[in-house]
């Protein structure tokens, strides 16, 4: 577990730049497929059979049970089954490069369900050990438009193929026959988006630790089919492929990535981390904010815990508390001064220059010109043993170098109060969205229902109402400076 | 580019595993084309282990790179054999060390012709000239399709670029699937170190002259566990490929 638990007095030092957090629990898998949800889990399944159980989607364990061992397997619902893929084999690892695609149904993916019955593996594409290709891990794709199945295969050992499954059975479509769309790639994904199909494969070596070179790449296409380009109209067919997520973080080897699509602006993206030094190198599950640039997916980042202007994207204020302005004192010159004095540093205005005049009970919040003055500079960290939603933990936003913690209001509007006690109303759930701005919403909104973010009705007004990605009402920017 | 290769241990533990787990197999996928979809002619034919699907034999017809300026004939010396256990090795010193022993005679000056024999070590390595449909041509498939070590080997190449005029200012652009170094008559051009894998234009060299007339284009490509491949062109100093050159095996 990799929270820091920041000091009142850590935290006057603390700017952003700490570390990111990472999934807790036991998050340790390998070749994870795309996260599913089931019965109000996440899951998802790993290399070697089984895989990991999440009741929130920040705390993971094994628990997941998949037949039919092999690797890297992939899961899809479609209408009330889940199909789940898989290789049987070990993409020359463990032998040759004779592999197997298998699929199988399930009704759900809770174990502990009566109805949780896996349907007969069936071969759905197979490579022979000598041609261009290893049939190893798969992916699978329901073209939103055409409502078409498709299923990405394929490793290092020559070509990535496509073939178009049944929706209906998961078999293999009669008289389909493979097609190749890229070239040195592994764990292939096919996602679509305003039009365009994206292949993300996993470029590099995997399997040795911190010293994996793996990333993951991207082209697109306007047929599903291809020719997968790159940024550059380089083809993934000649080893084009543009970055979404290499090495950072001290995560070594991010592969075989996953798109999870929340809602409207919000998307996440898994893969696994070949080794996470904070965790014994072990090779980890990631998950992280997708982002999307020019027409691109882009691996957002992790919220690093830290200090930070809360901006709104509505005018550009930062979110602050109601107290009034303290001007810094003896320090504004005038004009037609002497230049030719020595030049000095002046002490930006510190939180003990100004506490004193604060009330002491809880305190408004308003958004105003960021001046960079202690009552607008909010410490972000993750809330201990608060648990956490996909992705993420919940946070507390406080005051920098004070206990002051914003909290949601039963009518739907947003305070602090003087000290954080870790109550749902004071826990935030902070989303990077699909441009780089930030969602963020409490936990719970007292005596309502409804899911509520934090929203600038006015340029100076915050309150807490329903989130619209198109509105820059809705958006924040976390900074620092 | 490749997944490392795991210990021993590790492949048992693996392999155990995999037996223990077991698939059950029902049904094979059905054969056929597809309708609306793009063939392709080499790996329907690439289930036999031989080096034909990819290559063919260099001939004395005109050959131009194709039409994105890829050199497609080139002499390739069979492999010789390395041990290299991962990819991760291949730093520009020891690319370096590599490719500066010396394996055979006249290793930097040599234009070999078609089945010439070099003795390496104990080994006694053939000189083909070859064509590849492909851009890039594929040593892995080369060394599997004659039967050949295919993993922890080091290829050489070497062809011979014919220009129409003297050409200033192009760069010559490479990639490669393991380390490589690309010599332009008898000048380091390009290397490529570290864990490569099958990028086009992966590098460039800097600007370069090619010569009217004969333009020797040598390189070595090393690789531990992986599919061994190279692709090389000339671009102009706009950055479009060079294509109206010959390519010839033979002096």
């Amino acid at each position: 577990m990799k929270i820091k638990i920041v000091s009142v007095i850590a935290a006057l030092s603390i700017y952003a730049g700490g570390s990111a957090v990472a999934q807790i629990g036991k998050p340790f898998i390998h070749d994870p497929s795309t996260i599913a949800q089931s019965d109000g889990k996440y899951y998802t399944f790993g290399t070697g059979g089984g895989g990991l159980i999440s009741d929130d989607g920040w705390t993971w364990n094994g628990g997941a049970v998949r037949p039919g061992g092999g690797a890297a397997p992939d899961i899809l619902k479609i209408g009330d089954r889940y199909l789940v893929t898989y290789g049987a084999t070990g993409g020359g690892l463990f032998g040759g490069h004779n592999g197997k695609i298998l699929t199988m149904w399930n009704k759900t993916l809770d174990p502990k369900s009566p109805d949780f019955k896996y349907s007969d593996p069936i071969v759905v594409a197979s490579s022979d050990g000598i041609e261009d290709n290893d049939a190893i891990d798969p992916s699978l794709f329901l073209d939103p438009g055409t409502g078409k199945l498709w299923l990405t295969y394929g490793t290092y050992f020559g070509y990535i193929r496509l073939v178009e499954l049944d929706p209906k059975t998961g078999k293999r479509v009669a008289g389909n026959k493979a097609l190749n769309i890229a070239i040195d790639c592994e764990a292939t994904d096919l996602i679509y988006r305003d039009g365009w199909y994206y292949l993300l494969g996993t470029h590099g070596t995997c399997c040795d630790g911190p010293n994996s070179t793996y990333n993951i790449v991207v082209g697109r296409s306007k047929k599903v089919t291809g020719p997968y380009v790159d940024n550059i109209g380089r083809e993934m067919l000649k080893g084009g492929g543009k970055m979404v997520l290499a090495a950072g973080d001290r995560l070594i080897g991010p592969g075989h990535f996953g798109r999870t699509v929340l809602g409207e602006g919000i998307e996440k993206m898994s893969c696994h981390y070949e080794s996470d030094l904070d965790q014994s190198g072990r090779s980890v599950l990631g998950i992280r904010p997708l982002l999307w640039k020019n027409g691109w997916p882009v691996a957002g980042d992790n919220l690093k815990e830290g200090t930070y202007e809360i901006a709104s994207e509505r005018r550009g204020y930062a979110l602050q508390i109601d107290v009034d302005f303290t001007r810094m004192a003896g320090v504004a010159r005038g004009f037609n001064r002497n230049n030719d004095e020595p030049v000095k540093p002046i002490p930006s205005q510190e939180l003990a220059d100004v506490i004193k005049n604060w009330p002491t009970g809880n305190i408004g919040v308003t958004i105003g010109d960021y001046m960079f003055r202690p009552h607008q500079k909010w410490t972000i960290t993750a809330a201990p043993g608060a648990g956490g939603y996909l992705g993420a933990p919940y946070y507390k936003i406080t005051i920098a170098g004070t206990g002051r913690a914003l909290a949601a209001t039963a009518d739907a509007e947003v305070i602090t109060v003087p000290d954080f006690t870790g109550g749902p109303e004071q826990l935030w759930m902070i989303d990077q969205l699909t441009d780089g701005t930030y969602r963020i919403m409490p936990k719970v909104v007292p005596n309502s229902k409804e899911q509520l973010a934090l929203v600038s009705i006015g340029d100076s007004s915050p309150t807490l109402a329903k989130f619209d990605m198109k509105s820059d009402n809705c958006k924040w920017d976390l900074r620092t400076h | 580019m490749i997944r490392f290769t795991p210990t021993i241990g590790l492949m048992v533990i693996a392999m155990i595993i995999l037996l223990v787990s077991g698939v059950h197999a029902q049904t094979a996928p059905p054969p056929g084309p597809p309708r609306g979809m793009r063939r392709d002619s080499i790996t329907e034919l690439d289930t036999n282990r031989s080096i034909a699907p990819f290559f063919k034999p260099s001939t004395a017809a005109k050959k131009t790179p194709d039409a994105d300026g890829f050199i497609q004939r080139w002499l390739l010396l069979e492999p010789i054999n390395k041990s290299i256990r991962s990819n991760i090795v291949f730093t520009g010193d020891y690319l370096k060390k590599a490719f500066d022993t010396i394996y055979f005679p006249d290793q930097f000056t040599v234009i070999p012709k078609d089945g010439e024999k070099v003795k390496v070590g104990e080994q006694e390595l053939a000189w083909h000239a070859l064509e590849s449909p492909t851009f890039n041509m594929k040593l892995f498939r080369f060394a599997y399709g004659l039967h050949k070590q295919n993993y922890s080997v080091l290829f050489w190449a070497v062809t011979i670029v014919n220009s129409p005029r003297e050409m200033k200012n192009v760069r010559l652009a490479a990639g490669s699937n393991g380390g490589s170094m690309w010599w332009l008559n008898g000048k380091q051009a390009v290397i490529l170190d570290g864990d490569r894998r099958m990028v086009m234009d992966d590098a460039a060299s800097a600007r370069l002259t090619l010569h009217k007339g004969k333009n020797i284009l040598r390189g070595a490509v090393i690789n531990g566990p992986g599919l061994s491949d190279f692709c090389v062109r000339f671009l102009d100093e706009n950055g479009a490929p060079v294509k109206d050159l010959t390519i010839t095996t033979n002096q």
